[in-house]
């Protein structure tokens, strides 16, 4: 049995040493500006620049926490500071069931319901022509799946405050809201804060729905309606020429290792706070 | 009696849920004075107490009926501007407890949501208080340190000027000095013999030999019903009732 | 005075709205798939597999995928179950619960929880050529069950601590050795959670695409064979919305239909029994 819990805890490490092992080949070939700076993606002539993916995972993962922060954090102060009990535990099921639903499913839906409304009229709007597939398209249904995230942590931090506090504000004639602007906010600051960065983590990993809408071209986007084309996306189209072309398996894996490093250090990052927070409570 | 009444109670009743709380409570608050509440625990004493400055309204699941007339307006009345009536009632809890902010933040808070926003004054504002409550020489140099540094004792006073800060007519003290030691409870007595000549203060609390030293005025509350009230020389030396009788002798706890 | 009241009332709208926002796109979704996905919907989907250029407009259904998605994520629930539960056996019977070594295992699982499952895929493909393992049901079920391990030993973690120590004591004072105690008398106390738990990780694996993508190949055919591809149901919607063919893609909307309402189905059955058991654990 503890050699069971040991595997648990040395797993991570065992992934980061197997993804980093397959990746030196295309490190010992290029230089790490050539790898990160270039914008040209072309393995068949050898060229690995992972600089348009990068920039597009950053672009989209903006995207969708930019629209889903506001509405996640209001929504919790609703549920938590202005509802009644039974509509905090009503509101559960439906954000879990939110948190359920396949990846694919979120990208079936983005391409019936996100991408045709930029296309014929957002997009239109603002004056450029776009296919739909694009930056926005990714935002929207990625924030949209990140709405669970967001919502069940804030939850949990502002429930954490104590109820003294609330009280005392009110008592001394503040309002509702003025009494969760400068108490209860300020509270669960950096809580909530682990809670966005928790919810940038996944949406940075995330793969299928990202794929099937923001259009995969690897350039660099100049505006929110023009497409992207995101690591976790890049992996997952080209796993089947992987093997063919020389150096293409660990270019991939290289950006297997990056995307795992980057939300392994967004992970420890805020659960370190949230366990700090839930010991201060305890 | 030629007492003015600051606060008067007619009729009031409070449930949580199933559990008839106050039971058809009729008593007057005499403006000016102390008056204590006393009484066994858990029998509606701090109900009574919050349902003065509708803090009783955050219960879950509460209903009330009555009326508490304060300066001639009703309290329970809907649609009354709470913000307006909880600036009128001061109330000290009885754990401290100090906003998470600096020692000066949580003295000028009342203000400032009120809309005080001249930082010349609310400096004022925050130093005439805590001079008040007699924590200036201790704290002036450290204002900006976050107030939960300070101990309980200095907490409680804190609590206290930072109630006083919003300029009430009412004080409410929820066994105001039940969390803290024998010094500090009696720094918060004498502070509220000084103030009574400014302000009501209503206190709750079943140390009853703090109800003798402080009040004027005493209320007996016994499980949700008022059994007898009147001036204090007059419920300590004469109760009417035999149950005041008896709670103040101590059988019953 | 107003200017309180007025950003008081601003600020109850904007949230009223940010809520109804947050449901109204669970409820669309929904509905979307709903309406997109019935009319395609015929006995057919679950019946059959596809034929002969299935891709290409010919008839046929999903059953090769709905019986590789049960088979794969079925077999990466037992897998990951026979992992986790030493863990969080050990855990909690064995660790006392400030022990350091176990605040870090947690530390671990909590972090294991948000990584992408692409990267799982990654990984588990480097195992696979590490052994000499082909795209098959078996790559898959390494792959989905590194990916489930960690929600499936956080989940019944979380259940297992609820249970009082107690418990565990009395089962001592009466004789029991640690495993004896755990396995009895936890383990039955925490059992509907660990269900739950379990069902959770098995609704996960089971809608997954990016996990199986490299791992598990795909097929056209139904096959329970563990050395040969196998098909998924997210990655069979997947490649039926590539296609050109309109036909194909409303066979993606039914299939969608079809995984939309395995999830719904596991998430509002493990709410039953959550309600049913309540009654029988000791509190």
């Amino acid at each position: 049995m503890f050699l069971v819990t040991a595997f648990a805890g040395l797993l991570l490490f065992v992934m980061v040493l197997a993804l980093y092992l397959k990746s030196r080949p295309i490190l010992e070939t290029k230089t790490l500006g050539q790898l990160f700076l270039a914008t040209s993606w072309s393995p068949s002539r050898g060229n690995f620049g992972f600089l348009p993916f990068i920039v597009g995972t950053l672009w989209v993962t903006l995207a969708a926490v930019v629209i889903a922060v506001p509405l996640c954090l209001l929504t919790a102060v609703f549920l938590s500071e202005y509802s009644p009990r039974w509509l905090r535990e009503f509101a559960q099921p439906p954000i879990d069931l939110l948190a359920g639903i396949p990846s694919v499913v979120y990208g079936v839906w983005g391409v019936i319901v996100v991408v045709p409304i930029i296309k014929d009229h957002l997009g239109p709007r603002f004056g450029s022509y776009t296919t739909g597939y694009s930056v926005l398209a990714g935002g929207v249904v990625l924030a949209i799946m990140i709405f669970p995230v967001i919502i069940h942590i804030s939850l949990e931090v502002l429930a954490a405050v104590k109820f003294e506090v609330r009280e005392v504000s009110l008592a001394l004639g503040a309002t509702r809201w003025q009494t969760v602007k400068h108490v209860v906010l300020r509270k669960a600051l950096p809580g909530i804060f682990a809670a966005v960065v928790l919810g940038l983590s996944r949406a940075f990993g995330e793969t299928m729905a990202v794929l099937m809408v923001t259009g995969n071209v690897a350039r660099l986007p100049h505006s929110v309606f023009d497409p992207a084309y995101t690591l976790p996306a890049l992996i997952a189209n080209n796993y089947g020429e992987m093997l063919s072309i020389p150096l293409y398996d660990s270019a991939l894996l290289l950006a297997s290792l990056i995307l795992l490093l980057v939300t392994l250090v967004f992970n420890a990052f805020s659960q370190v706070i949230l366990a700090r927070l839930s010991r201060r409570v305890a | 009696m030629g007492l003015k009444i600051h606060i008067e109670v007619r009729d009031l009743d409070v449930f949580y849920g199933n559990t008839h709380a106050l039971k058809k409570i009729n008593v007057g608050i005499p403006e000016k004075k102390i008056t204590a509440i006393i009484g066994p625990s858990g029998c509606g004493k701090t109900t009574l107490l919050k349902s003065f400055n509708r803090l009783v309204d955050l219960a879950e699941d509460v209903r009330y009926s009555g009326s508490i007339l304060v300066d001639g307006q009703d309290v329970l009345a809907p649609g009354v501007d709470l913000t307006a009536v909880r600036k009128k009632m001061g109330l000290l809890s009885q754990k401290p407890t100090p906003l998470p902010m600096s020692i000066f933040e949580n003295v000028a808070y009342g203000p400032k949501i009120h809309g005080v926003r001249n930082k010349k004054r609310l400096r004022e504002i925050v130093e005439h208080q805590l001079k008040e409550v007699g924590l200036w020489e201790e704290v002036e140099k450290r204002l900006d340190e976050p107030a939960s540094k300070l101990s309980v004792g200095q907490q409680q006073r804190l609590c206290l000027a930072r109630g006083l800060a919003v300029e009430p007519e009412i004080i409410l003290g929820d066994e105001p000095t039940s969390a803290l030691d024998p010094i500090s409870s009696k720094r918060i007595e004498e502070k509220f013999l000084v103030l009574k000549d400014k302000y009501t203060i209503v206190i709750v609390t079943h140390i009853l030999r703090q109800a003798k030293r402080l009040a004027d005025y005493v209320v007996f509350l016994y499980f949700g019903e008022v059994i007898e009230h009147g001036p204090a020389e007059q419920i300590f030396a004469n109760p009417q009732q035999q149950l005041t009788a008896e709670y103040i002798k101590g059988v019953i706890s | 005075m107003d200017r309180r009241r007025i950003e008081e009332r601003f600020f109850q709208g904007l949230m009223v709205l940010s809520s109804l926002v947050i449901f109204l796109s669970l409820v669309l979704i929904l509905v979307d798939i709903l309406v997109k996905g019935l009319p395609a919907m015929n006995l057919a989907m679950i019946t059959q597999g596809p034929k002969g250029g299935f891709y290409l407009g010919k008839e046929g259904g999903v059953l090769n995928a709905i019986v590789g998605s049960a088979a794969l994520a079925g077999g990466a629930t037992i897998l990951s179950f026979f992992l986790s539960l030493p863990v969080v056996l050990y855990l909690n019977v064995y660790l006392r619960q400030s022990s350091r070594f176990s605040a870090f295992i947690r530390f671990s699982l909590d972090v294991l929880w948000g990584v992408p499952s692409i990267v799982y895929g990654a990984f588990g493909f480097t195992l696979m050529l590490l052994f000499g393992i082909k795209a098959s049901l078996l790559g898959g079920i390494i792959a989905v069950s590194l990916l489930i391990f960690p929600i499936m030993s956080r989940a019944m973690d979380e259940v297992m601590k609820m249970v009082p120590r107690e418990l565990l004591e009395t089962s001592y004072s009466l004789g029991a050795t640690r495993l004896e105690a755990g396995l009895k008398v936890v383990l039955r106390q925490a059992m509907p959670g660990i269900l739950t738990a379990v069902l959770i990780a098995f609704g996960r694996g089971i809608g997954d695409a990016a996990s199986v993508i490299f791992t598990a190949g795909f097929s056209d055919h139904v096959s329970f064979s563990l050395f040969r591809p196998v098909a998924t149901l997210p990655l069979a919607i997947f490649y039926q919305l590539g296609t050109p063919f309109p036909e194909v893609q409303d066979r993606a909307y039914a299939s969608s239909l079809i995984l939309t309402l395995i999830i719904v189905g596991i998430s509002v059955f493990t709410r039953l029994i959550t309600r049913r058991f309540r009654s029988y654990t000791i509190r």
